[in-house]
């Protein structure tokens, strides 16, 4: 299978401390979120993310073990904080 | 019925809020304001700016109506949430419940606003009296501190 291009989509604080609101990353074909994640922490700016940030794939929220696949649209959660 | 949930820009009208759930099978109506608040954890508040991942945030808010709705049965559950910046006073989110008795909608009006802290991804930067901004983290751990930003 072909490795596969995926865009990130980052917010609040998140999006400042990478300095961008959306990112691409590149994976091979059976990459989870934690690889996701991976690829994040090797940005500068990533250190200001907590250890297990909450992920959404194609806006559910999802799991560290949660299979993403080429054309998913994947977002980084901040901590919520409607009301 | 389908019940009514939306992100706005523009100012939330409770009143709209409240015909959206009315009706003559309804013996009780309960409204829930949030409102921009001038203090928070000691430091003087001058506006909040609220921003979401939009679509993510509208499916969560159409959720979270319609489990309100099946959980106290036969509930009428209508939720707006304002996007954009906010001043002092400003409704920041609505909610209005209607039920044939009151103990269900006040349990209903109740439980949309907490699933709604705990799972809509909507995000608030508070702007401070001293210029200041910061994202607000209700998780207790602290949020990436904006440059300009002080200790909570």
């Amino acid at each position: 299978m072909e490795p596969m291009s995926i865009t990130v989509l980052l917010f609040a604080s998140y999006a400042d401390a990478l300095g961008a609101s959306s990112l691409r990353v590149d994976l091979p074909a059976d990459a989870t979120v934690a690889d996701v994640l991976a690829r994040l922490r090797a940005r500068p700016g990533a250190e200001r993310l907590p250890p297990s940030p909450l992920v959404a794939v194609n806006q559910r929220y999802a799991t560290a073990a949660s299979v993403v696949r080429a054309g998913d649209e994947v977002a980084v959660i901040p901590p919520v904080a409607g009301g | 019925m389908t019940p009514v949930t939306r992100l706005t820009r523009d100012p939330i009208d409770p009143v709209a809020l409240l015909r959206s759930v009315t009706g003559s099978r309804h013996g009780a109506v309960v409204l829930f304001l949030g409102i921009v608040r001038d203090v928070n954890d000691g430091r003087g508040v001058s506006g909040i700016e609220y921003s979401a991942y939009e679509a993510m945030a509208a499916r969560e808010l159409a959720a979270i109506a319609e489990e309100a709705e099946q959980r106290f049965r036969a509930a009428e559950v209508a939720i707006a949430h304002r996007l954009g910046e906010l001043g002092l006073e400003d409704v920041s989110v609505g909610i209005a419940v209607a039920h044939a008795h009151r103990g269900a909608a006040y349990d209903a009006s109740r439980w949309s606003i907490e699933e709604l802290k705990k799972r809509v991804p909507i995000w608030k930067r508070e702007h401070y009296l001293d210029g200041s901004r910061e994202w607000v983290d209700p998780s207790g751990r602290p949020a990436a501190p904006a440059a300009t930003g002080g200790a909570r």
